[in-house]
């Protein structure tokens, strides 16, 4: 199946019909020849029959000729005591009127024609022409256990012999007809003798011989011992029976169809020639008073040479027709698949992403058509449905290049240069921020206030996306000028968040952690608006979170006051600063960075210098979350003081 | 083409050259035999040996006469027509009891062939079902088994003659025929009867086992010569070797003989003649050595006999036999 399953419909067509057809052929032929063979057999059936018959016929006659001509001077005997003369004259006149007859004797009982002899017989018989009589007296001729005279003595009734070569006549093969016959001895009937008459079978092997059957069939004669009398193959006649010859073949069949022959039957069965080995019929009579057989084989091949030429012409023209219908079937198929594979080569066109590859010209409305017009359509929906996607990509990429710009305006006012104060020996102070991909509000920021002052600033806006960053643009801006107006941490933060929470309508708020170091004495002046506790390195010693913690956030409610708290850094301490974005940073299994982590991470971190260290606290985190999308800014500051040199 | 032809050439010179002197040599003597019926398979190895040059081999210049019924072998071997013949043990007892001086000197069949045959058909299935039945049978020599049988039995039966054909029986002419084993028991399957329609008696199994064909000579020509009648023993002996061993063979000559002689040749029946002869021959029940008359045998034979009354006293088994040839 293989084969047929991965080729062209066209391919697919004829093999199938082919096959089909072929089949139904096939099995309409196998049908013919069995009906005509049928019929062949039926009519040689009966043209055995007839046949048989009429031979049987003609032999009958002359048989039933002797037969009765035998019985007519039987009853002569019986009736005249006769003189020699008489039955010399009455066996003579018996081979003179029937010119089949080759001889004709009367034999007596012992002792009944001539009380001195035990054998006492007439005979006749033809030689040269011209008919000579004998007549046997006493022991010069024993018959009186010759088949001829006591078969039909013990069985009392006229018989036919098995037929014999002559033993004079040489070659001649003949058959008797011995009539037993009776006279009053004693007031009893009792056996008197036998009359006989000897017929040349000749005429009868020619007759038979005669039977042809096309070329090989054959007629032939059986004894009623089964005895080939003629047959075409000269060295069974007379040497074989039908049951020898079954014998040799080794073939109960055969004797099963002698045994049939012999019985007397009429059949019809199938054979095999002795002369050409070839299968076919023997239909077979009998020759009723003699007990013969008459088998008449016809080879089944010749029969049926009619029969089989008659279906070669069947086949040779089913064939042709065959191949013609081959061809129709190509056309047919060629013109249904034609569009199919123009439309083909244009959907691979269309597959490959050509919308305006040319699709064939609708020619019919049959499938092929409708398939074709749904390509069409479907071609078309296509289209139109790229052109709204264009259309709807280009407005989204606009949207996102101006995001990205705002985003880049956002960034762009957070200090990047570092080290921003190279002149300055006092402290050391670096910054960075990872935006997450949404627009964020993460912020910081320092500056001078005055020549001995630094204020820094980190803050994170609640919310994301553009109002986000808004505000915090605004709240850096605000913070940035609230601190340089020289107030102190606590008042800066409070400030901004009345600015920030007036006209606040979308309840907006930032968490802000502002820290002023004195970079003379060390002295930290710092404010926390709800940011994140910043993490106190110091040169020796723990490292702590700066207290206190929390406070209010910043924007979200107006009046709100703010504390400040000092602390006081000595040279080598370093206040580090960072957003939820570090400690809310999130793993694939839920799980947070932590404060603790992050307090854990800075510890080993605490001897680099802080670039390194905010760099080794971003790949903590990355590290932490590289599965996991960032969903929020990460921004960190460290600041780290020095000390006046 | 050419070389064969001169190895042939040389080889039939020296095969005749050889010839004219292994005759010169010995000088052959002149002898005849005459089996007691027609030249079937049943005499096959006399034939053979003939053919075979077995005879001349052992400086026998043999002719075989046809046998037949019109030639009875005994009246030819006593009236010196022949020197050597086949005939029945019980003949043979018979002839000496006689008075004939006639000696056997070599028995070739061991065991009886002869039977009685009859129709299951007629309800005859044991010999008791015999009575009153119409048997079929041969002449005199042919009825002592037959007779002994019947008075076994105490069976009366009506004997018809039978004559050398079958057909009295096939037709139903008689309930019972006389048959051989070898030839008539045949004759009758393949007139179409099958095995199983008839009922066989065979006499060897009735107690009355008459060994049959053996070779028979004059006493006095044995008296003359006995190395002349053990050659001819000898040498028919080995042509039944030769026959048996090569059935084919020996059945293209009877088949041919057989012809010559229009009779009826059945290659067939042949065959199945030289198999009988086989087991008579060489008969697997028997200690007696092939060729060997057993006293037993001839005890067996010459005293049915004297019951029978075929003869008045029992012939010595030594003047009877004189023992040519033993192997086995």
């Amino acid at each position: 199946m293989r084969i047929v399953r991965n080729r062209g419909i066209t391919f697919k067509l004829i093999a199938l019909i082919f096959a089909g057809s072929m089949l139904v052929f096939a099995l309409i032929m196998g049908m013919d020849y069995m009906v005509s063979r049928q019929i062949v057999l039926e009519k040689v059936k009966s043209n055995a029959h007839y046949l048989t018959e009429a031979t049987l016929n003609r032999i009958q006659i002359v048989l039933a000729s002797i037969e009765s001509a035998t019985r007519n001077q039987t009853q002569y005997v019986e009736w005249e005591r006769g003189t020699r003369e008489d039955l010399l004259l009455l066996v003579r006149s018996l081979v003179e009127k029937n010119p089949e007859v080759y001889g004709s004797a009367i034999a007596f009982e012992p002792n009944v024609f001539n009380a001195a002899s035990s054998c006492f017989a007439f005979y006749a018989y033809r030689c040269d022409e011209a008919i000579q009589t004998t007549i046997f007296d006493g022991i010069n001729y024993q018959y009186l256990y010759k088949d001829w005279y006591q078969i039909p003595k013990e069985l009392n009734r006229p018989v036919w012999s098995e037929p014999y070569f002559d033993e004079g006549g040489g070659d001649i093969l003949m058959a008797t007809y011995s009539a037993p016959f009776y006279r009053a001895l004693a007031q009893e009937r009792s056996l008197t003798g036998v009359l006989t008459a000897d017929l040349s079978l000749s005429w009868l092997q020619q007759l038979v011989s005669s039977i042809r059957i096309n070329r090989t069939g054959y007629g032939f004669l059986i004894s009623k011992n089964g005895t080939l009398i003629t047959h075409p193959n000269p060295d069974l006649v007379m040497n074989d029976t039908i049951f020898s010859v079954a014998e040799a073949r080794n073939s109960p069949h055969f004797r099963e169809i002698g045994r049939s022959m012999v019985r007397g039957e009429r059949g019809f069965a199938p054979w095999t020639s002795i002369v050409t080995g070839k299968e076919g019929w023997l239909g077979f009579a009998p020759l009723e008073s003699s007990g013969w057989s008459l088998g008449v084989f016809f080879p089944e091949d010749e029969l049926m040479e009619d029969v089989s030429r008659l279906t070669r012409n069947a086949i040779f023209l089913g064939l042709a027709g065959f191949l013609v219908l081959l061809g129709v079937i190509f056309l047919v198929a060629d013109s249904i698949t034609k569009p199919l594979r123009e439309l083909y080569l244009s959907t691979v066109d269309i597959a490959k992403g050509d919308l305006d590859a040319e699709l064939p010209r609708v020619r019919s409305l049959d499938e092929v058509g409708q398939l074709t017009k749904s390509f069409r359509h479907m071609r078309r929906a296509l289209k139109e449905h790229i052109d709204q996607l264009t259309e709807a990509t280009a407005a989204r990429e606009r949207i996102e290049s101006e995001l990205k710009i705002a985003r880049e305006i956002q960034m762009g006012i957070l200090p990047k240069l570092f080290p921003p104060f190279p002149d300055e020996p006092e402290f050391d102070i670096y910054a960075t921020i990872e935006p997450a991909k949404e627009v964020g509000g993460d912020l910081y920021d320092f500056y001078h206030l005055d020549e001995h002052h630094l204020c820094f600033v980190i803050g994170d806006v609640s919310g994301k996306g553009i109002p986000a960053s808004l505000f915090m643009a605004v709240a850096k801006t605000l913070i940035k000028a609230t601190a340089l107006s020289g107030l102190d941490p606590a008042e800066t933060l409070s400030k901004v968040n009345d600015e920030l929470a007036r006209d606040n309508d979308a309840c907006m708020f930032v968490t802000v952690f502002l820290g002023i170091l004195d970079l003379r004495t060390g002295n930290l002046e710092y404010a926390n608006g709800g940011h994140n506790p910043p993490l106190i390195v110091p040169g020796r010693g723990e490292i702590e979170f700066l207290k206190p913690p929390g406070g209010s956030l910043v924007g979200a409610m107006e009046g709100i006051a703010f504390e400040s708290s000092r602390m006081s850094m000595v040279p080598g301490d370093t206040l580090f600063l960072y957003t939820d974005g570090v400690t809310e940073a999130m793993n694939e299994h839920l799980e947070l960075f932590s404060e603790e982590r992050l307090k854990r991470d800075l510890t080993s971190l605490r001897d680099q210098p802080i670039k390194e260290m905010v760099a080794g606290i971003m790949h903590e985190v990355h590290h932490f979350s590289q599965w996991v999308e960032q969903s929020d800014d990460i921004t960190m500051m460290a600041v780290k003081y020095w000390g006046l040199p | 083409m050419r070389r064969i032809l001169r190895i042939f050439v040389f080889l039939a010179a020296t095969l005749l050259a050889a010839a004219a002197v292994h005759a010169d040599e010995n000088q052959l003597v002149k002898a005849s035999f005459i089996p007691q019926w027609i030249p079937q398979a049943q005499f096959a190895g006399y034939y053979t040996a003939y053919e075979k040059g077995f005879y001349a081999e052992r400086g026998i210049d043999l002719t075989i006469l046809p046998g037949g019924p019109e030639c009875p072998p005994d009246r030819l071997l006593l009236s010196g027509e022949t020197d050597f013949c086949t005939l029945w043990l019980s003949r043979a007892v018979q002839l000496r009891a006689q008075g004939h001086k006639i000696v056997n000197i070599a028995q070739m069949l061991q065991r009886s062939a002869l039977m009685l045959v009859a129709r299951k058909s007629r309800g005859i299935d044991t010999p008791q079902e015999m009575n009153g039945k119409k048997v079929g049978l041969w002449g005199p020599i042919f009825q002592i088994q037959p007779r002994a049988f019947f008075k076994k039995y105490e069976v009366m039966v009506q004997v018809i003659p039978q004559s050398f054909s079958i057909n009295l029986f096939l037709r139903g002419g008689v309930d019972l025929a006389s048959a051989m084993w070898y030839n008539e028991y045949h004759t009758i399957l393949n007139s179409g009867v099958n095995p199983d329609e008839l009922t066989t008696f065979f006499f060897h199994d009735y107690g009355l086992n008459f060994p049959e064909d053996g070779i028979y000579t004059l006493e006095e020509t044995y008296n003359e010569n006995p190395e002349l009648c053990c050659a001819f023993v000898e040498a028919s002996i080995e042509g039944w070797y030769y026959a048996f061993a090569h059935p084919e063979e020996t059945l293209d000559m009877v088949v041919k003989n057989l012809k010559q002689a229009h009779l009826p040749a059945g290659r067939v029946h042949q065959r199945w003649m030289l198999s009988r002869m086989r087991e008579l021959i060489l008969w697997k029940e028997s200690s007696t050595p092939v060729g060997v008359l057993a006293r037993k045998d001839f005890d067996r034979v010459a005293s049915t006999m004297k019951n029978e009354g075929m003869i008045h006293r029992m012939p010595e088994f030594e003047d009877f036999y004189r023992k040519c040839h033993a192997d086995r």
